[in-house]
């Protein structure tokens, strides 16, 4: 029985029954618009966990690349006449290109440093977002033509939220196999130490490649499903406060967590719905608990409930 | 040529005020490597507690004052409260702590303040000074006046006194600091102190031309943070020079390039030189250990 | 599995939180506003107007015989926050119209849902492809950004001034009304020879406006943008001594800008409506009982100087309940089609007219050309 509990996938079963449960307390489209949402950042800052929480790299720029997914799905099919499902494939694309060409030199950076390339990367996607408005829409933004699947368009907070609570589920499982690789034991080496990896005969930069290839075509993915659900997208969607953000979900949810992103991002998504009852004082509440998050359960709320309950997790 | 004057000028208001708040972030993380996003909120507060005393009918002078007495008290706070429990956290659980602090401060900021812009009176009045053909206006030269007054206390406070020499041993290695008898605690959240009061002064000082307003906290931060890493985290020069060269590039892209693309032309460059030079322009080599 | 129950007691407690607001009985009148971020500028009067008048209404009697409730939520200028608050008004607090959306971008998001549910909305934002083309169940109250660049180039047309330079904000605001006065000068016979760029939380223009005083043959400049830019740019202009004509926008559009730009902003034009004025407008003026009126009960409930912003909404707000009170009910669609037939509605930003091919209902007269003597607002003749 212990080994059954300890099998890897044991977490995204769990999550699985989560997601086919929770409708069931849904009592309008506004529930399962908000799940929607939770997922959608869920998969991004996924993406965000692999190299922050396993490679030990910071990202301030990550909501860069769910611009450029976004982006993808609305201006393909405005501007080039190409399919919604295909710009979808193409924005994925596109931000693994980024993320390998950027990636290459500014991976070399270390830490904080990192942080400030990342940022500056960031914002510079931004600032041409909005700045491009032929293409872009500019700040005020651009519709974005819905996705039509096998003839019929998909619409609805309903339909969008099974389709991006599966793809996350996919991504978990996607992610739990990338960990327990060899690619994902040499990314933990290296967050542990670089130099001690590559003393062991860790290619480091490729492996630190890879996963940030990797976790742009997450947040891509992520990006693109935010387009299609709300059917515009402004600039703010790469914007820095959204980086912010993400990094917040993943430190809150628990680095090295693959529910720890689910449980960040659900955090950080419902908490200003339930707190608009504060009204003017919403956001000093909101200040407070990621405070007091940090503070009391500071590995993040998943990994410190896990190891108060004494649960092995992998 | 008087273009060019007028570019230099403006950057060096500009990059004046991020020099500070460099500055602040540089302190704070030589004493406890924690990187204090809030740091721009200490300058919101200096400026708008200025603001709003100065309304209440309390002379400016002691207004001044009095908000950089409260802004110290809030950056005290801030260790004491947020920073000092989450001792032995890792470097980004810091970092979210603080960014919680910021958006803490901003929305008591729009309780207690309001939402709308206030300027402050500026200290030398009068029209701008005309040098080569180009203007600026004498609060500028307030402005980079009293960064250099700052730049030189600190200084004097770190090189001449036997607490800023407990400040530079504890950002040298903390367990030795500690051995030798100096109260780390103490000394991190004195530097959060100083901190909060170079930002307050900092927002004082440049209210009068940049305006101030319950969230112009979230941008400095990013720049000074910016600044920061550009003159190399660690080194208080990196800051003002990395500070100064930020506002200049700004203000010469505006000008040459493209001022759409001004901030982003300023960031391409500040990756480029830290691709070039890793850490920065001042920063020192870390020794990794294995 | 604890991590996970956390999650559904979120949820859970999310359920409860939203089962809560369906208790009262209450016409719910929603609003999705920016009162925080960076257009709080906007929509913080837009908000205090909103509760003002809400209260005011009940406290008269009502409309058609109930109670109105204003369910209020913060966007903070996010789009895809205002869809969701759009999405929680609509399914869960079952709002009978709403008045809303501060800035263009929140409210292009929402209007697939508005168009969908059927509900009529009435925008506080600024664009003009809020109605064009125009929505069965989206109106508008504030002038268009078109509108705007037409009064400015109408009125330098008559100084005789055709060449300008644009220096606008980056943000929604300042671009959008930039591409219009682009677009639009041609027409107008006004050439765009110069144009600069400044972010909207920049604290130092006056390397764009060295450009442009370099470059020869401009007669006049216009400064699309909203919030403190416009301000600090007004400060530079005096600053580098250039004595061209200066044009803002009517994002200024509060005695705030007057306040934080100082003696630099004496000479300024700009297009705004009667409500900055209102004091001033001779009495034959239809417009001058209501702007007075709310000038003076905004100002004595908040003690903030009035803005056109709080004014647009008050227009919003008004042109519902006359129609809800016309229609005799609150079913969307008799509702909807009364806001429709809106005719000669005084509001703060103008005299209303709508139609099915008009859903904003103002022409350029509603837009006063104003000019700031001695640190107070007067109308052009």
């Amino acid at each position: 029985m212990r080994a059954l509990l300890s099998h890897r996938l044991v977490p995204v079963v769990a999550m699985a029954a989560i997601v086919v449960l929770l409708p069931l307390l849904f009592s309008s489209a506004y529930y399962y618009r908000v799940a929607a949402l939770v997922f959608v950042f869920a998969l991004a800052s996924l993406g965000l966990n692999l190299l922050m929480g396993f490679a030990g790299q910071v990202s301030l720029g990550h909501a860069g690349f769910m611009g450029i997914g976004a982006y993808a799905v609305a201006i393909g099919p405005t501007h080039l006449g190409v399919a919604s499902w295909l710009s979808f494939v193409i924005g994925a694309a596109l931000s693994a290109l980024v993320a390998f060409v950027v990636g290459r030199p500014i991976l070399r950076l270390k830490g904080h440093y990192l942080a400030v390339a990342t940022l500056g990367f960031g914002l510079l996607l931004a600032i041409v977002f909005a700045n491009e408005a032929r293409f872009t829409g500019g700040p005020d933004g651009m519709a974005v033509p819905r996705l039509v699947l096998f003839g019929s368009s998909v619409w609805g907070a309903q339909s969008w939220y099974w389709i991006i609570a599966a793809s996350f589920l996919v991504g978990a499982v996607l992610a739990l196999n990338l960990i327990e690789s060899p690619t994902g034991r040499a990314l933990r080496a290296i967050r542990d130490s670089e130099v001690a990896a590559r003393v062991l005969g860790v290619d480091v930069a490729k492996a630190k490649l890879a996963v940030f290839v990797v976790s742009a075509i997450y947040a891509s993915v992520a990006g693109s499903y935010l387009a299609l659900l709300n059917g515009h997208i402004t600039p703010d969607v790469s914007g820095f406060l959204r980086s912010i953000e993400l990094v917040a979900m993943v430190v809150l949810g628990g680095m090295g967590s693959i529910a720890g992103s689910l449980v960040g991002a659900a955090l950080l998504v419902v908490l200003p719905q339930t707190l608009t009852f504060l009204h003017d004082y919403e956001h000093m509440a909101l200040g407070l608990i990621v405070m007091a998050v940090m503070i009391f359960l500071r590995a993040g709320i998943v990994p410190t409930l896990a190891r108060a309950l004494d649960l092995r997790r992998a | 040529m008087p273009e060019f004057l007028q570019f230099a000028f403006s950057g060096l208001t500009v990059g004046a005020v991020y020099a500070l708040v460099a500055l602040g972030f540089t302190l704070i993380y030589n004493a406890s490597d924690v990187i204090n996003f809030a740091q721009g909120e200490f300058v919101m507060l200096g400026g708008m507690t200025t603001v709003f005393l100065g309304l209440a009918g309390v002379p400016l002078p002691l207004a001044a004052c009095l908000a950089i007495v409260a802004t110290v008290a809030v950056g005290l706070a801030l260790h004491r409260f947020a920073i000092e429990p989450a001792r032995g956290a890792g470097a980004v659980v810091l970092i979210i702590i603080t960014i919680g602090a910021s958006i803490f401060l901003r929305g008591a900021a729009q309780v207690v303040f309001d939402k709308r812009f206030h300027s402050l009176p500026p200290w030398i009045g009068g029209d701008a000074i005309r040098v080569g053909g180009a203007t600026i206006l004498p609060q500028s030269l307030v402005v980079l006046g009293g960064a250099v007054v700052i730049v030189v206390l600190l200084w004097a406070f770190i090189e001449r006194t036997l607490i800023g020499k407990a400040m530079v041993a504890t950002a040298a290695n903390e367990l030795a600091a500690r051995l030798v008898g100096i109260d780390t605690r103490r000394i991190v959240g004195l530097s959060f102190a100083i901190s909060a009061a170079i930002g307050a002064v900092a927002g004082i000082l440049i209210s009068p031309i940049t305006l101030t307003s319950y969230d112009v906290g979230t941008l400095l931060a990013l720049k000074g943070f910016a600044a920061a890493m550009l003159g190399g985290i660690g080194s208080a020069v990196g800051a003002v020079v990395g500070g100064l060269l930020l506002g200049l590039l700004e203000a010469f892209a505006a000008g040459y390039v493209s001022s759409q693309y001004k901030d982003a032309v300023a960031f391409l460059v500040i990756l480029i030189v830290l691709l070039a030079i890793p850490r920065g322009l001042f920063g020192r080599a870390s020794v990794e250990r294995v | 599995m604890p991590a996970y129950a956390k999650t559904v007691a979120a949820a859970i407690a999310l359920c409860i939180a939203g089962a809560t607001g369906q208790a009262s009985a209450q016409v719910k009148v929603g609003a999705v506003l920016s009162i925080t971020g960076p257009a709080s500028f906007l929509g913080d009067p837009e908000k205090k107007t909103l509760e003002i008048y809400v209260d005011d209404i009940n406290a008269k009697g009502g409309v058609n015989g109930q109670k109105l409730q204003l369910v209020a939520y913060d966007d903070g200028a996010d789009a895809n926050a205002a869809r969701t608050f759009a999405t929680r008004l609509l399914e869960e607090d079952k709002v009978v119209a709403m008045v809303g959306g501060t800035t263009t971008g929140a409210t292009l998001a929402m209007i697939p849902l508005f168009e969908e549910a059927q509900i009529p909305f009435i925008s506080l934002a600024g664009a003009i492809q809020i109605i064009e083309p125009v929505r069965k169940w989206v109106f508008k109250t504030p002038h268009t950004d078109k509108m705007a660049c037409e009064k400015i180039f109408a009125d330098l047309k008559q100084r005789n001034l055709t060449t300008v330079a644009l220096i606008s904000g980056t943000d929604a605001f300042g671009k959008s009304m930039r591409d219009q006065c682009v677009a639009v000068a041609p027409k107008a016979g006004i050439t765009v020879a110069h144009e600069e760029a400044y972010g909207p939380r920049d604290s130092d223009m006056t390397p764009q406006l060295t450009n442009i005083k370099g470059k020869t043959g401009v007669q006049a400049v216009i400064n699309p943008g909203f919030g403190q830019g416009p301000a600090i740019v007004t400060r530079n202009y005096r600053q580098l001594g250039i004595t061209l004509p200066f044009y803002q926008s009517h994002g200024v559009a509060s005695k705030q800008f007057i306040d934080l730009a100082g003696p630099a902003a004496d000479g300024v034009r700009l297009p705004a409506a009667a409500l900055l004025v209102a004091e001033k407008l001779p009495d034959s003026d239809p417009q001058k009982p209501v702007v007075v009126a709310y000038t003076r009960t905004y100002q004595q409930k908040t003690g903030q100087p009035v803005s056109t912003f709080g004014g647009h909404a008050y227009d919003g707000l008004m042109i519902f309940v006359e129609a809800a009170k016309r229609a005799g009910s609150f079913d969307k669609a008799k509702v909807r089609d009364e806001i429709e037939k809106t005719k000669n509605f005084i509001g703060t930003g103008g005299v209303v007219n709508m139609s099915p091919t008009d859903h904003l209902g103002l022409d350029l007269s509603a837009f006063r050309m104003l000019e700031i003597k001695g640190g107070d607002w007067t109308l052009v003749q």
